[in-house]
């Protein structure tokens, strides 16, 4: 990676469940993220995408700090956030913002809009003009200066995704986290809130960790992709590399399942059916993860853990028997 | 053509609010025919699942029902109690997007399946238990003998999904109504699941009305589509018709602010859905529609034959040529 801005390396994230009835005192540990590595760079997009329960919102909490790593390192622009005080720590959160899926519920319904989007400001302690700095990003995101006063209810789904947008940019980040920021909205709406996305970055450059798990969306915006599946990372590359030529069984299965809004094209692929659902991150298989749901899984796949191998230029997969 | 299964005239339901009556169906007419998969596109708030929890008589009370739902002979609009629960899982069905909302969870899936089947037949209980193993058979769910004895929470959402659907086909009913369901469900699930449903549709010829919002799901398995907009149906057309040549602006803008592999930029749609306690004059889609002209305020737009298409907007005959 030329101009790297965030590098993740070996990122793991347990929780402590309550113990099963029955089992004593034994404790339940789910490992959420296990093993994670990966780079961002400066200007670009990675998409991070993965079936409920793959990991994906909890790398993106975890990069940000809001979420306490259990093991591995989070360098954001050459600093391991680790070694960091809480202070510190403070300074650079300035530059890493996040944006969620729920519009309404991240926004106080008794603060005025522009209230909202001035309190990052607020809070980091910067002086000046507010008013104006609110105007400029409600017009940033394509809302107008009389917003400012209006209350969260007045608004549509697709203005509080804006307005929620405007809010992140306050502080002028580096690196957005946007976890599941359209999911709620509806397409019509959606379009405009993904180019809204495009936009901003072309204008202020800014690098994105876009979490989904409407692959289409992805597939749009990311520059590269990474596939996630129960905590672990079956294969990144280059998005269009990895949607056009899979080399994870994974990716090609999840790939196929997506339905396209083509009848012709929709009906005439071939589909790959996967069996059974998503095992419980809490009790994982062995060796690969996927083996369970896979059709090419043999001995091998139980017994041995696949690492990441290049399979192409920029392109890399966790598997035994990677797809030709 | 067949005759329609499942025949809606002129529907319209309103609600009271304290802000003032919301008509959320404005007026609908719809066919289903016998064995056919026939999607209701929309995005929230069109009216889609109203349509047809009406037709069900599920609404709460708040709701008046106007026109006319024919099933198989019988008027649903106003029917009694009585008749509605003597059509309502034999005759139709309807599934929804949260399949743990629709099970008991103090009860066996066996139990709850036998049950489906004797509210409606003289079956003994211990045929009805043998029935209800084949039906967890028909979905797909391993083991079914076992399973039978489970209870809901042992089960995970695409496979409680596949319980629901054993239910409602139980009595084999010439319709069933599903709504949204494989929204929560993860890809590879829904992919399942969407299966399941077309084998019970060949298997017992049911007819399958699709509410859903995902036009790659109608792309997969439905014929016919219906594009519902604030309360009316403004498009229907078959499959290849709709996604080929639609002639609706509100469809043409839908499926051009879908992201597809080779588009580079997006296109939504301007604005958003319409207040339905005060919608537009005429055609509601006219406010946020680049075609719109003074006329299109005038009247509300009826269905209207254009090539293949039913189409409401009286624009669409010269837009379509463009």
């Amino acid at each position: 990676m030329t101009d790297s801005l965030l590098h993740v390396h070996g990122l793991v994230k347990e929780f402590h469940l309550k113990p099963a009835r029955g089992a004593g005192w034994k404790k339940r540990i789910v490992q959420a993220v296990s093993g994670v590595s990966f780079d961002v760079a400066r200007g670009e997009t990675l998409g991070l995408v993965g079936e409920s329960g793959s990991g994906k919102t909890t790398v993106g909490r975890c990069v940000l700090r809001l979420l306490e790593p259990t093991a591995g390192q989070v360098s954001f622009d050459g600093v391991d956030l680790a070694t960091l005080s809480f202070d510190e720590l403070r300074e650079v959160r300035r530059r890493m913002q996040i944006v969620f899926q729920d519009p309404y519920a991240s926004l106080d319904p008794k603060m005025t809009v522009g209230a909202s989007i001035a309190e990052p400001l607020v809070v980091q302690g910067i002086g000046g003009d507010h008013q104006e700095k609110v105007v400029s990003l409600l017009e940033l995101v394509g809302l107008s200066a009389d917003h400012a006063r209006r209350f969260p209810h007045e608004f549509s789904g697709g203005q509080r995704q804006r307005i929620g947008v405007a809010r992140a940019l306050a502080l002028d980040p580096a690196l957005i986290v946007l976890d599941e920021p359209v999911s709620a909205l509806d397409v019509s709406i959606q379009a405009g809130v993904v180019n809204l996305f495009d936009d901003l970055q072309q204008r202020l450059g800014m690098s994105y960790i876009f979490i989904a798990h409407d692959l289409s969306v992805v597939r749009h915006i990311a520059d590269r992709v990474a596939v996630m599946y129960l905590g672990k990372i079956m294969e990144i590359g280059p998005a269009e590399q990895v949607y056009e030529h899979p080399t994870h069984p994974y990716t090609k299965a999840l790939l196929s399942a997506v339905p396209l809004p083509n009848p012709r094209v929709e009906r005439g692929r071939s589909r790959i059916m996967l069996e059974g659902d998503v095992p419980s991150p809490v009790n994982p298989p062995s060796g690969c993860r996927f083996r369970t749901r896979c059709w090419k899984a043999t001995e091998l796949c139980s017994m041995q853990e696949p690492e990441l191998q290049m399979r192409a230029d920029g392109q890399s997969s966790a598997c035994h028997h990677p797809e030709g | 053509m067949t005759t329609p299964v499942l025949q809606i005239r002129d529907l319209k339901v309103t609600f009271t609010t304290p802000l003032g009556p919301l008509v959320a169906v404005r007026g609908i007419d719809l066919d289903v025919h016998p064995g056919e998969m026939t999607a209701v596109v929309g995005e929230s708030g069109s009216g889609k699942s109203v349509t047809f929890l009406a037709a069900m008589g599920l609404l709460p009370r708040t709701a008046t029902v106007e026109g006319s739902v024919m099933l198989d002979g019988h008027q649903l609009v106003g029917a009694s109690p009585k008749l509605l629960r003597s059509i309502r899982g034999r005759l139709l069905s309807m599934i929804f997007q949260d399949p743990l909302s629709a099970l008991n969870p103090v009860h066996r899936i066996g139990a709850q399946i036998s049950e489906m089947l004797r509210a409606h037949s003289s079956m003994s209980e211990r045929a009805a238990r043998i029935r209800a193993v084949e039906l967890l058979e028909i979905v797909g769910i391993p083991q079914p003998g076992d399973r039978a004895l489970q209870y809901p929470h042992e089960f995970s959402g695409g496979m409680r999904q596949r319980v629901v659907i054993a239910m409602a086909i139980a009595n084999s009913p010439k319709v069933l109504i599903a709504d949204e369901p494989t929204t929560a469900l993860d890809v590879t699930v829904q992919a399942q699941i969407l299966e399941v449903i077309q084998r019970v549709q060949a298997q017992f010829g049911t007819a399958v009305v699709l509410i859903t919002h995902d036009l790659g799901v109608v792309a997969r398995v439905c014929e016919r589509v219906n594009v519902m907009y604030a309360g009316r149906v403004v498009e229907r057309a078959d499959i290849g018709t709709i996604f080929d040549e639609p002639t609706h602006p509100y469809t043409r803008g839908l499926l051009a602010s879908l992201p597809q592999a080779g588009v580079d930029r997006l296109v939504p749609i301007a604005g958003f859905p319409p207040n339905m306690l005060n919608p537009p004059t005429g055609c509601a889609f006219r406010t946020r529609c680049e075609h719109a002209m003074d006329e299109c305020s005038q009247r509300l737009p009826e269905l209207e034959q254009l090539g293949s298409s039913m189409t409401a907007c009286i624009r669409a005959k010269e837009l379509v040529g463009r």
